[in-house]
């Protein structure tokens, strides 16, 4: 049996946050959030993390959900990946997020995994990050003296590793609705569906200005320490018309931007080959929506 | 230690439970409600689902505490006055079970299943399932029982 903890399960926001202010360190001890479970649990039963205490965020309601207005999507730390498939508006301009959601574990974990929770697992094949990155996504952390907002693409430092002081909380991941000649997908390479951790995941984002790609993004995940950008691969793009062998050249490009490892899931060389080719793939597919 | 209570099966529970308990522990051991079952360990078989506020959630992967005040159902609780619920004398009539370790999790994400969509193709029953591992491997007749519980023929 592992180790108990204290469990403390606030009210409101700022109980939590003073909850959380005596976080000391974070890593694998100390004060830790609970949202969904789905990972701290299982990381817990097979002791890779042995907290002192639990702050449990089930009964803070303004955490959860997704209001879009004002030309901007905001979505709560707390809502769940059933959340995302079951909203009527995200999958006309956030398709990239919805179908990363599709294949999110189990339907049974897709009910309890928040967005939050998956992107401070801080695991480089979280399913949730590539989306968001490539939405140029948004994080809001909070403490009691205050909030401030990190882009993700900032957020993440290292392997497990991220720009959270000790105490911080995540409370809302927020993107500007995509413009108008935009498309945005997303795919998972797994050996299973969904309930499987990824081989390579891949999202893309395009926009188009005048007949040529105005902004590209490209996010790749499980083939680094962090869900990345090729931002070289990117600026390929950027400017032109594509065409396959422009498309070509820059997913080539992109598996120069990563550095994958060999794991009990697939080599380090097949996941080279495969952001190759998802790459070519999704932004192939992509541009075909925006021409 | 910290008190928990919640309505399972439609009865009030209550118990009190160390921080770490998970709800699978508190419905076996605390409430003795033994057919939700613990397979994996790793929240990966499905074998423990049950629905927190009528959804499909893995009672491993969860504290009893985070359940607090929430409405449970179990395996237990499907059939009403000794009739079987529809979904597991779908199950019985269409052999939807060998060993039956994993049964309970299975008829708890398929009665999910239906009331979330009514009339679900096979390939939707068959990614529904993709949380749930039936070691024996008795999916085809599982999702035969689950199309005849749907109304569905040719099942």
């Amino acid at each position: 049996m592992y180790a108990d903890f204290d469990l403390v399960i606030p009210e409101t926001l700022d109980e939590a946050l003073e909850a959380l202010a005596g976080a000391v360190g974070g890593g694998n001890g100390g004060t830790q959030p609970l949202a969904g479970g789905t990972n701290m649990i299982v990381d817990l039963r097979a002791r890779r993390v042995a907290p002192s205490r639990l702050v449990g965020l089930g009964r803070l309601d303004g955490l959860r959900g997704i209001r879009i207005a004002d030309g901007r999507v905001r979505m709560g730390a707390r809502t769940t990946m059933s959340d995302i498939l079951r909203h009527p508006d995200l999958a006309g301009h956030a398709p990239s997020l919805v179908d990363q959601a599709r294949v999110f574990g189990g339907q049974m974990v897709r009910n309890a995994a928040t967005v939050a929770g998956n992107i401070c697992s801080g695991s480089p094949a979280a399913d949730a990050v590539p989306a968001l990155l490539a939405l140029d996504a948004e994080v809001t952390l909070a403490s009691p003296s205050g909030t401030r907002v990190v882009p993700l693409s900032e957020f993440f430092l290292g392997y497990k590793r991220d720009a959270r002081a000790p105490g911080e909380l995540m409370t809302e991941i927020a993107w500007d609705i995509p413009p108008a000649h935009s498309s945005n997908r997303f795919y998972k390479l797994a050996l299973r569906k969904g309930d499987a951790i990824t081989v390579v995941g891949v999202a893309v984002a395009l926009a188009a200005e005048d007949g040529k790609c105005g902004t590209a993004r490209i996010a790749l995940g499980a083939v680094a320490p962090i869900v990345k950008r090729a931002t070289a691969a990117e600026a390929m793009l950027c400017g032109q018309a594509l065409t396959p062998e422009l498309i070509d050249a820059a997913a080539r490009q992109a598996v120069d931007d990563v550095d994958p490892i060999d794991d009990i899931r697939a080599s380090a060389e097949y996941r080279r080959h495969c952001v190759h080719a998802l790459t070519r793939r999704l932004v192939t597919q992509a541009w075909e929506r925006l021409t | 230690m910290p008190t928990v209570s919640m309505t399972v099966n439609g009865q009030p529970a209550a118990g009190e439970v160390e921080g770490r308990t998970l709800l699978v522990e508190f419905l076996r051991e605390h409430l003795r409600l033994t057919g939700t079952h613990v397979g994996c360990d790793t929240s990966q078989c499905g074998a423990c689902v049950v629905h927190v506020n009528g959804k499909s959630v893995k009672s491993c992967t969860m504290l009893a505490a985070q359940a607090d005040g929430a409405e449970v159902t179990t395996i237990e609780g499907l059939a009403t006055n000794g009739e079987l619920h529809p979904m597991q004398a779908a199950f019985k009539e269409h052999h939807g079970l060998q060993c039956g370790f994993c049964t309970p999790g299975m008829v708890m994400s398929a009665v999910d299943l239906l009331n979330t969509n009514a009339n679900p193709s096979e390939r939707e029953i068959r990614e529904w399932l993709e949380g749930n591992i039936c070691r024996c491997t008795g999916y085809n007749n599982i999702v035969k029982a689950i199309q005849a519980a749907a109304g569905q023929t040719g099942g």
